[in-house]
């Protein structure tokens, strides 16, 4: 005979069917949320040109053609589009170990100088001055990165602190270094153009768009292919999920982190190296943050953390910011407005939550079974 | 006391169902004016959510509160406070940054010009601790006072918002023996001076020692309300841990092997810096399975955290497989056969958000047949994780499912599922059957049987005194970090360790028994 009056008891009987289905439908809003977005947003900045007495339909044609009404265009975009490519890969790799990584400019800084200074200093062939450059420059943002890692993993130093930190610091070494020490003969503050053999090759010479945009699509699956499909990938999202649960699984907490933010720096740093060995040929000396760092948050936020969604998200803000400048000189719309939808955008996901509220509210009212867990 | 007229508080039949659980089931409390009356119940037993009920955090479905004789519907807090009732809360609600006095007055403040007057506010705070025994300085900041003394500000803010009646929730589970006497005498000076404390517990001595009467609450029932003079500790135990509920369970006869680990005087602190393992020595053998009892917070948790490399030991020697581990870790410990199921499976044991086959590897990711160099061999996991699904009886539309989709019977399976798998020499369960449904119980264990019966070692640790008894070869009652005695389940009753679980000497245990 057994007998237990003590236990609590719990029904599991078709729970756990029923809350799969609803668990699935939770992806399908993950995936709606970024597009209602996106048209809240347009809508929002339509309201604007209207206030300001803009026509918001021209102005959005606008838009459109300039990314994608001529090749031209098209490469302008894509050239918006690499940086945010990586950066926003930098920012959702931090994500997934649970770090917020606001270091991007910094990171993108010391890779640019780092990628630049190889590409002058050296004179080898091309297959392996390119590559030296590129690795140059993943390092040195890996590193700039990997600090802030290692402090947060350590002692305990809050990563965004450190990484926003870190931007000054970068900002000014490398103005120093371009306007000082690597400055080349002449009255630009910058360093000595970069060889032929460390240019990132263009597809047509009188088009900027480089090579670069092939690199950031391999290393957006070569992420994807880490965070999903290696050890290592397994335990960052361990971590990021429940860093609790990960050390208790005999995962190394610690030392993922700083390793996934030399990761995540490494990959902002790309965003610097391909912008001076695929369009600027040399570094110049900063005026302040390009703010492709700041941009990556939004990318990787518009992106759910997700290589394929980052990239989606890096091409949608490399249209809106090449409409932005069409937008200005063909109908008169300040670029402004860009921003503001942009800004829109950003909220709109950022405050997923009233959604996913909206929804559950919606559900009840029809009568279903609202989540139980 | 007479009743009637003299009621601080009474509640009437309350019930509160949570989706699938009754946390209280009609249960009647009542205070009399100027009592210390004990709260006493296990882990989960509902004895928070009552007294949330009569606070106004949870909205009771049924029954009645009366609040000195008038009957009350306590909506929220603020109802409380207007009626006099104060909480203090085990995890206290304080800024540490604000003073002593800023923390009492605050959303109270004392103004004077639209200003606030803070020398009125110090002056009221400092009257105030003088009259109940206090002792606290209005002026230093919380950040920088002792814990002791932080309870003490809780106590103060409730009675700065003029309560009558006190409710403390396991005030003593934070502090050291000492402040537990002086905790004692304020708040007997308190109930001099009329006011009435509820106070919350699971440990039968300070039931005894503080309070007058007693209510014991077992999952969501009321067992009784009696005078603590009346009763022994031992009658409490049982009371709290329900003697009469048997769980049979079918075994063999143990047949041990060689010790697999040996623990020997381990020391270790907790989380607030205070030692919480005194010198615990112990050893499990193969085929057996030796059960630790004890009251919730007598060092169980700091136990398995030291043994799985969690924790930090300060001293101790711990020999697994007869070599000693001098620094544990939890790749290395895991590697060498040591499985635990951690006894908060959604803190530790399994990442919510992860689908199931994830969860299954946890810890044995990087090895074979999960992984090649560094490649997930993602086709092998979800394979594997199909016949655990099936082995195991977990209840899932597919292995696919997210962790947190699963009801937590089957999250507990899931672990099992995965600690079992790894055939591991020593299995550390803690607290394996808490919260689950009754099948899922059953079926833990009997594959803890079945585990010892495959000649593993099992050290189990909980805080229910019937797992224990019917799972055991040998049990091992554990008090304030110290294994107070072993013994054979054959020599072992109820009454016998419910008396050491309360801190008793074996001999006293002994003798008493024959008496009785």
């Amino acid at each position: 005979m057994k007998k237990w009056k003590g236990a609590i008891k719990l029904v599991d009987k078709d729970i756990s069917e029923k809350k799969a289905k609803y668990l699935q439908k939770q992806n399908l809003v993950d995936f709606i949320v970024p597009i209602i977005s996106i048209i809240a947003g347009l809508i929002v900045g339509a309201i604007f040109m209207l206030i300001i007495g803009a026509e918001p339909i021209k102005a959005y044609i606008v838009l459109w053609n300039s990314s994608f009404g001529s090749l031209r265009g098209f490469g302008e975009m894509l050239v918006n589009t690499v940086p945010l490519i990586f950066t926003g890969l930098a920012v959702a790799f931090g994500f997934k170990i649970g770090l917020f990584n606001i270091g991007g400019d910094g990171q993108f800084l010391v890779s640019y100088l780092a990628a630049a200074y190889i590409g002058y200093m050296f004179q080898l062939p091309m297959y392996i001055h390119l590559p030296f450059a590129l690795v140059a420059g993943i390092i040195a943002g890996g590193i700039w990165g990997g600090i802030a890692g290692y402090l947060k993993a350590k002692l305990g130093i809050h990563e965004v602190i450190t990484t926003i930190m870190f931007n000054y610091i970068a900002l000014h070494l490398v103005g120093y270094f371009t306007s000082g020490p690597l400055k080349a003969e002449g009255p630009l503050p910058a360093t000595p153009k970069i060889f032929d053999t460390a240019k990132l090759p263009r597809f047509v010479p009188t088009m900027r768009i480089h090579y670069g945009i092939f690199l950031a699509l391999a290393v957006a699956v070569l992420i994807y292919y880490i965070l999903w499909k290696t050890t290592f990938g397994y335990e960052v999202r361990a971590t990021g999920q429940n860093p609790d649960a990960a050390q208790f699984g005999g995962i190394n907490v610690a030392r993922n982190m700083v390793l996934a933010m030399f990761i995540s720096g490494a990959l902002a740093g790309l965003a610097g190296s391909t912008q001076a060995l695929g369009l600027e040929y040399r570094a110049y000396q900063p005026f302040g943050f390009v703010g492709y760092g700041f941009t990556g948050i939004a990318v990787a936020l518009v992106g759910k953390g997700h290589p394929l969604g980052v990239v989606l998200g890096a091409l949608l803000f490399g249209v809106l910011s090449r409409g932005a400048m069409m937008m200005q000189s063909m109908v008169g719309v300040p670029k402004e407005v860009i921003e503001i939808i942009q800004a829109i955008i950003i909220m709109f996901i950022a405050s997923e939550y009233i959604f996913k509220y909206l929804a559950r509210k919606w559900r009840e009212r029809k009568g279903g079974v609202a989540d139980a867990s | 006391m007479a009743a009637g007229n003299n009621l601080a508080v009474e509640m009437k039949g309350i019930t509160k169902r949570f989706p699938g659980v009754i946390a209280n089931d009609k249960v009647d409390f009542e205070l009399e004016k100027g009592e210390i009356h004990a709260l006493l119940g296990e882990n989960g037993a509902g004895k928070t959510t009552l007294m949330n009920c009569l606070y106004g955090f949870l909205n009771a479905d049924e029954g009645e509160i009366f609040i000195n004789n008038k009957k009350v519907e306590v909506t929220d807090p603020n109802v409380a406070i207007n009626h006099g009732i104060g909480m203090v809360h085990q995890h206290f609600m304080l800024v540490p940054p604000f003073t002593v006095t800023e923390n009492i007055v605050l959303g109270k403040e004392p103004t004077k010009n639209n200003m606030i007057d803070y020398k009125t506010a110090n002056q009221n705070v400092r009257d105030i601790s003088k009259q109940y025994g206090l002792n606290v300085e209005p002026t230093a900041k919380v950040q920088d006072i002792s814990v002791g003394m932080q309870q003490r500000v809780e106590i103060l803010k409730a009675l700065y918002r003029g309560a009558d009646i006190l409710i403390l929730d396991e005030p003593t589970a934070v502090l050291t023996p000492q402040e537990v006497e002086e905790l004692v005498k304020i708040m007997e000076s308190l109930t001099d001076e009329g006011k009435s404390i509820i106070f919350i517990t699971h440990k039968l001595k300070e039931v005894q020692s503080i309070a007058d009467r007693v209510t014991v609450i077992r999952s969501g029932k009321l067992i009784d309300t009696v005078k603590t003079d009346t009763v022994t500790t031992n009658e409490l135990a049982n009371m709290m841990v329900g003697r009469e509920v048997i769980l049979e369970v079918e075994k063999k006869e143990a047949n041990p092997g060689e010790v697999v680990l040996e623990v020997e005087d381990l020391y270790a602190k907790n989380d607030r810096d205070l030692m919480a393992l005194n010198g615990t020595s112990f050893s499990v053998k193969r085929g057996e399975i030796l059960g630790i009892a004890g009251v919730d917070g007598n060092g169980q948790t700091e136990l398995t955290e030291v043994l799985t490399g969690l924790r930090k030991k300060e001293k101790g020697t711990i020999k697994f497989k007869g070599r000693e581990i001098t620094k544990p870790q939890t790749k290395r410990l895991f590697e060498e056969g040591i499985s635990h199921i951690p006894e908060d499976r959604q803190k530790r044991g399994i990442i919510m958000e992860f689908k199931l086959y994830e969860n299954l590897i946890l810890g044995r990711h990087d090895r074979k047949p999960y992984a090649s160099g560094i490649n997930l061999n993602n086709k092998k996991i979800k394979e594997e994780a199909r016949r655990l699904i099936e082995e195991f009886d977990i209840r899932t539309p597919s292995e696919k499912v997210q962790a947190k989709s699963l009801s937590g019977g089957n999250q507990q399976k899931l672990i099992i599922a995965r600690e079992f798998d790894r055939k591991p020499d020593l299995l550390i369960a803690a607290q394996p059957t808490r919260g689950i449904d009754v099948g899922a119980i059953e079926y833990i264990h009997n594959s803890l049987i079945g585990q010892r019966d495959n000649n593993k070692a099992i050290l189990l640790i909980s805080l229910e005194l019937d797992e224990i008894l019917s799972l055991s070869d040998r049990v091992a009652v554990i008090y304030e970090g110290k294994i107070v005695d072993i013994l054979d389940i054959e020599d072992a009753t109820e009454e016998q360790l419910g008396l050491m679980m309360a801190g008793a000497e074996s001999e006293e245990v002994e003798g008493g028994d024959q008496v009785g």
